[in-house]
């Protein structure tokens, strides 16, 4: 099951463990990436923290977790290839994967279709 | 550029404004108008223009035409140039100066039969205009042309695009310009652009740019380019830019424009405004000066990131950084102490509290490719 918010992250939880990235309406805006700063192994984030960076030529943007837990893997790929997030922002261009500290907090978060209705009045 | 952003004030449409929609065009508040960041891609427009030729609206921008009686000795009282040296249709890069040297704003000039045309920056030129008008005698008129457009179109393929519209334009050097007629339309077009590369600057009535910028874009190698490809591309040409790379805190030789003030007469007569601090510091040096940045990895450090000497101090900021996308690495522009402006010396950068080493470099980033002739 996938959510959203409305700072255009997902969380695609699978048991306890959620993956996280951000939307193909956000790679969009953002435009060329060119640098993204993952989190390392370890490092206990909470619902709403700046826990990753995107960069794109234009601007620097922060990537909030939409969910509090532990990073268990950030996304080494996009250190040599942070395009992969223009690509694929919705699979391959995931940036970190985390054990779920508390699964209620998805309760706030949009599904696909209501995330869908609220990028379609942007 | 986003911190150009100007919501608070209520924003102009130039005379593209529609057409640039049409193109796709993500349209952003700049200098006061909606103006278009990008339309495929930064990186790819950036790319396009290195190898083959773009268009840009640079409407914008603030053109004047000054003209009356003694209009040289009165204009240079506000500019360092060697006003009276530029021959007819030449072209010169300017400063209009404080009275203390700080860059009021940086412009291009060039001879008219009927006076002097000047090319000013966008965000300043309402400024630009009340400070010509209140240091220029009131025979001086000054004629702000905002009824026509301006068009910029760059690259190493503009020539073949726009000689095939406009016939004789390939005749033009670098930094002069001339008379056209295209379809009836008459166009001042010069050799001249902010982008390291070949190209042209075309003035056009606001009422017939729509038709000549689809003619320009109905050429093979020409694609519409946005904002965001035109400062990163200025960036790697070491073209500064106004309100961020200068201001009134700045002087030219801060900001390594040296050659602006390179006339052994202007700088013998000493006539112009700031003349004994530029002129003092032309002979020891800047305390701080412009220099450009390779920085270590593939974050971009971007304006407003601080300088630090080796004892974490900062001494310097950042005032144009990103992604150079012709050299796929981060670069910026920074201005730093004296002692720390030798290209090759190693000098850190503190950006949201994380440090980023880098090491300074000679400019132009990207080599500049103006067709300047053989004479």
């Amino acid at each position: 099951m996938r959510y959203f918010t409305e700072d255009h992250e997902w969380v695609d939880v699978d048991g306890d463990i959620g993956t996280v990235g951000i939307t193909d309406y956000a790679q969009g805006q953002l435009g060329d990436i060119v640098f993204v700063d993952v989190p390392e192994e370890g490092k206990t984030v909470t619902k709403g923290d700046e826990t990753a960076v995107v960069e794109s030529v234009k601007a620097a943007s922060d990537v909030y977790t939409p969910v509090s837990g532990r990073v268990i893997e950030g996304n080494a790929e996009l250190a040599d290839n942070p395009g992969l997030v223009n690509e694929d922002a919705d699979g391959e261009g995931w940036f970190f994967k985390l054990t779920l500290s508390d699964p209620s907090e998805l309760e706030g978060l949009m599904d696909e279709a209501k995330y869908e209705a609220f990028v379609a009045k942007l | 550029m986003s911190d150009e952003a100007e919501t608070e004030i209520e924003l102009q449409t130039l005379p593209l404004d529609a057409w640039h929609r049409a193109r796709g065009g993500r349209m952003v508040p700049f200098a006061g108008y909606h103006m278009p960041v990008q339309y495929e891609g930064i990186m790819a427009e950036h790319l396009w223009v290195r190898e083959s030729a773009g268009l840009f609206d640079v409407s914008h921008m603030g053109q004047l035409l000054l003209s009356g009686p003694d209009l040289d000795v009165e204009l240079e009282k506000l500019i360092p140039a060697d006003v009276k040296g530029v021959k007819l249709h030449g072209q010169k890069y300017s400063l209009l100066l404080a009275d203390n040297g700080g860059i009021l704003d940086d412009l291009m000039f060039t001879r008219w039969e009927d006076g002097i045309y000047m090319v000013v920056n966008g965000a300043v030129k309402y400024d630009d205009i009340a400070h010509l008008r209140d240091h220029l005698p009131d025979e001086i008129t000054l004629n702000h042309m905002d009824d026509q457009a301006l068009l910029a179109l760059q690259g190493p393929k503009a020539a073949d695009a726009l000689g095939r519209l406009v016939p004789g334009v390939a005749e033009l050097v670098f930094m002069t310009g001339g008379r056209f007629d295209w379809n009836g339309v008459p166009l001042w077009i010069s050799r001249s652009g902010y982008t390291g590369e070949d190209g042209f600057e075309i003035s056009v009535p606001g009422d017939k740019a729509e038709a000549l910028a689809d003619a320009l874009c109905a050429q093979p190698e020409v694609k519409p380019i946005g904002l965001g490809a035109r400062d990163s591309l200025r960036l790697e040409a070491d073209l500064p830019l106004y309100g961020h790379d200068l201001d009134p805190e700045t002087t030219p030789l801060m900001a390594a424009l040296g050659f602006a003030v390179a006339s052994k007469r202007r700088r013998e007569e000493a006539n112009f405004p700031g003349a004994e601090r530029v002129l003092l510091e032309r002979e020891q040096g800047p305390v701080v000066k412009r220099v450009g940045l390779l920085v270590e990895g593939r974050q971009p450090v971007r304006e407003g990131a601080a300088v630090l000497d080796a004892e974490g101090s900062e001494v310097g900021k950042v005032t144009s950084g990103g992604f150079a996308p012709t050299l796929g690495v981060p670069i910026a522009m920074a201005y730093v102490p004296a002692a720390m402006a030798e290209v090759g010396t190693k000098i850190q950068l503190n950006q949201r509290g994380k440090v980023h080493e880098a090491t300074v470099t000679a400019m132009p980033f990207v080599p500049h490719r103006y067709v300047r002739g053989s004479k």
